[in-house]
């Protein structure tokens, strides 16, 4: 019996079976997309979470402002701390130090916002033309807050895209007026959205110039933090130490440990992200393993199944003639082609499922390579090793033994 | 043709030693219809079972064809259930869901026969068991004598020297079962071999030689003088 001979005899018994083949198929079909689905939502989610933290802003340091652990100085009241100011951030541009590339001093509060019947409450964030650029924020229409506007204590917003929609309903606000905490604030820009998902929505924000939102609606006269871009990744620390000296002489502490502000780095960000990813990553191996097992089994029982139901025919071709290799051949290649076509119906399955559940959990797609390996690879072998070791036992029997097999 | 000599079969369940056949010896000529008969739990289908290369015997020697059969491999053996012993078991065996015209083929696939060679021998063989409107039928739409006949056909696809049949008329209706009797002395006129393992007497008739088995060995042997013809 030659191998094509083989080959079409294989197909011939799996299309007279067909509601057995269509079965044991469909145990490989889900096993291999089931897992395939798991471990691309999972790898979509932790990229997601990633690219949302690098999106905040390259190369980015944050001052934070905190109380003076020194006898006999002015707490701010409510928690908010008021040792940072506007002089500090412009001393430090002014020093025009090489590792720091631009500054932005930030004031920011929660405000009620109205446009004419319409209102919402958002996050409004007093700032100078650098937060543009520390942040990457870019407009889709209009132009951001000027220094002019800064300067000239100008009533006027560039407004986030969920705050467009919120107020105005999407069509473009350029131009219209709005109220915040009932000042009219003219509308110059629009940004680009960021991505309205995620822990911050850097869609639903206001900004105005920061000395109008000090002095106007917020009536302070501290700022909320200053942001740094440090010139490139290698000068990170050297901003860090740069910014944090000038600061401490300017607020007159000698002692590092009494310093009444804090910096954090993006790299601190990323550093406790990464491990938050890392705790992902293994609960992702763990869906993936617990997976394949039940996929797994699956398989095996149905293959199993199949086989033994077929041991009295297993009997029969060895009694007319059939040598055991030859059964055990003819078994192997029909699991063999079982495997290969509800691989690929699996794989396919799997790669569509985790596009469509992607996109509408608002993630990237991505399908690694790896779980497809990892799906065909375990799967398909699963499939093969149990469609072909009960074959070999039931050709082991004597072919009287098979045939009485009930 | 065949030769049995000293032929016993022992079968071991844990230390329990069942003897199902002890020391028998007999020869069938080429060309001859026997009949084995025994009550059951006689031996007679262990017996039938190594004179079909489907098991070896525990001692003893079987010549089939000039050819010591008792130590075979298990592929030699194959090869002698696919060459020279076509089989008819009482309960068909046909495959499930496989017209009569595939289950006839079936035999010549492990032959080596090319497809083409196989059919039309298949559709020869169908049409002298009388069922050449039946080939594309399978089992289930077949009656008990029909599927008995696809099997004869069946047996018959190796040109085989020797029949072995195991009570071919155990799950038939009477009126067929003189139909496949007559297709089996048709057989023998064709100069085939023809044995035969049955425990009605009616049907153990149509033989020319009869050997009665009980509690493993021969009890006795006779010519069928009342040979029943149509």
């Amino acid at each position: 019996m030659d191998f094509i001979e083989l080959i079409q005899s294989a197909f011939e018994a799996l299309l007279l079976n067909k509601m057995r083949t269509v079965l044991a198929m469909l145990g490989i079909v889900i096993g291999i997309g089931s897992v395939i689905t798991l471990v691309s939502l999972g790898e979509a989610s932790s990229q997601s979470i990633q690219t949302q933290i690098q999106s905040l802003g390259a190369n980015l340091l944050t001052i934070s402002p905190g109380a003076q652990r020194t006898a006999g100085s002015v707490q701010g009241a409510g928690g908010s701390n008021t040792t940072l100011t506007y002089e500090d951030a412009i001393a430090i541009e002014s020093a025009h130090f090489t590792s720091i590339n631009k500054v932005s001093p930030e004031v920011s509060r929660r405000a009620q916002i109205t446009a004419g019947r319409n209102n919402t409450n958002t996050q409004v964030i007093g700032v100078t033309p650098n937060y543009a650029q520390v942040h990457s924020i870019s407009l889709q229409s209009g132009s951001f807050i000027a220094i002019q506007d800064v300067t000239g204590l100008k009533n006027v917003a560039v407004i986030g895209p969920q705050v467009v929609a919120d107020l105005f309903g999407g069509a473009d606000p350029t131009g219209n007026t709005i109220r915040i905490n009932k000042i009219p604030f003219t509308i110059i820009g629009v940004t680009v959205s960021k991505g309205g998902s995620g822990f911050m929505n850097q869609d639903d924000i206001v900004f105005i110039p920061i000395i109008t939102a000090q002095k106007t609606i917020f009536g302070i006269d501290y700022i909320s933090s200053i942001s740094l871009s440090a010139t490139n990744a290698d000068t990170m620390t050297q901003a860090e130490n740069d910014a944090g000296y000038l600061l401490l002489s300017r607020h007159r502490i000698s002692n590092v440990a009494q310093a009444d502000f804090s910096i954090f780095s993006q790299a601190d960000i990323l550093g406790a992200a990464s491990s938050v990813t890392g705790t992902f990553t293994a609960l992702l191996a763990g869906i993936a393993a617990i997976s394949l097992l039940v996929g797994g089994i699956g398989i095996m029982n149905i293959m199993l199944v199949t086989v033994i139901e077929r041991t009295r025919e297993i009997g029969l071709r060895k009694a007319l003639g059939a040598k055991d290799g030859t059964v055990v051949t003819q078994f192997l290649i029909e699991s063999i082609i079982l495997t290969i076509v509800g691989g690929v119906l699996g794989m396919i399955l799997g790669i569509i499922l985790s596009l469509i559940i992607s996109s509408f959990m608002n993630l990237p797609p991505a399908i690694s390579a790896m779980s497809v390996l990892l799906a065909v690879g375990i799967s398909g072998g699963i499939g093969i090793l149990f469609g072909w070791y009960p074959a070999k036992k039931a050709a082991d029997l004597s072919p009287i033994e098979a045939l009485r097999y009930e | 043709m065949i030769n049995v000599s000293r032929l016993s079969k022992i079968y071991k369940m844990d230390t329990v030693e069942t003897v199902a056949l002890n020391n028998v010896s007999f020869s069938i000529d080429k060309g001859e219809f026997v009949a084995i008969m025994g009550p059951s739990g006689s031996g007679k289908s262990t017996l039938m079972h190594i004179i079909g290369a489907l098991d070896t015997p525990t001692s003893g020697k079987y010549i089939l064809d000039g050819q010591d059969a008792s130590k075979l491999s298990k592929d030699q053996l194959a090869e002698i259930r696919n060459k020279k012993i076509g089989f008819v078991f009482q309960s068909f065996n046909l495959l499930p869901r496989t017209t009569a015209l595939k289950n006839v083929a079936l035999p010549m696939i492990y032959a080596g026969i090319p497809k083409k060679e196989r059919i039309e021998k298949a559709k020869i063989l169908l049409n002298q068991v009388g069922l050449e409107d039946r080939m594309e039928h399978t089992s289930s739409q077949l009656s008990g004598g029909q599927m008995q006949r696809v099997a004869i056909a069946r047996a018959l696809a190796m040109n085989p020297s020797i029949i072995l049949a195991d009570e071919p008329t155990g799950n038939v209706s009477s009126a067929q079962s003189d139909e496949i009797m007559r297709v089996f002395q048709n057989l023998q006129k064709q100069g085939h071999t023809i044995i035969m393992i049955t425990h009605e007497s009616s049907v153990a008739a149509y033989a020319q030689r009869i050997i009665h088995i009980k509690d493993g060995a021969i009890e006795k042997e006779e010519t069928n003088k009342k040979e029943r013809k149509k």
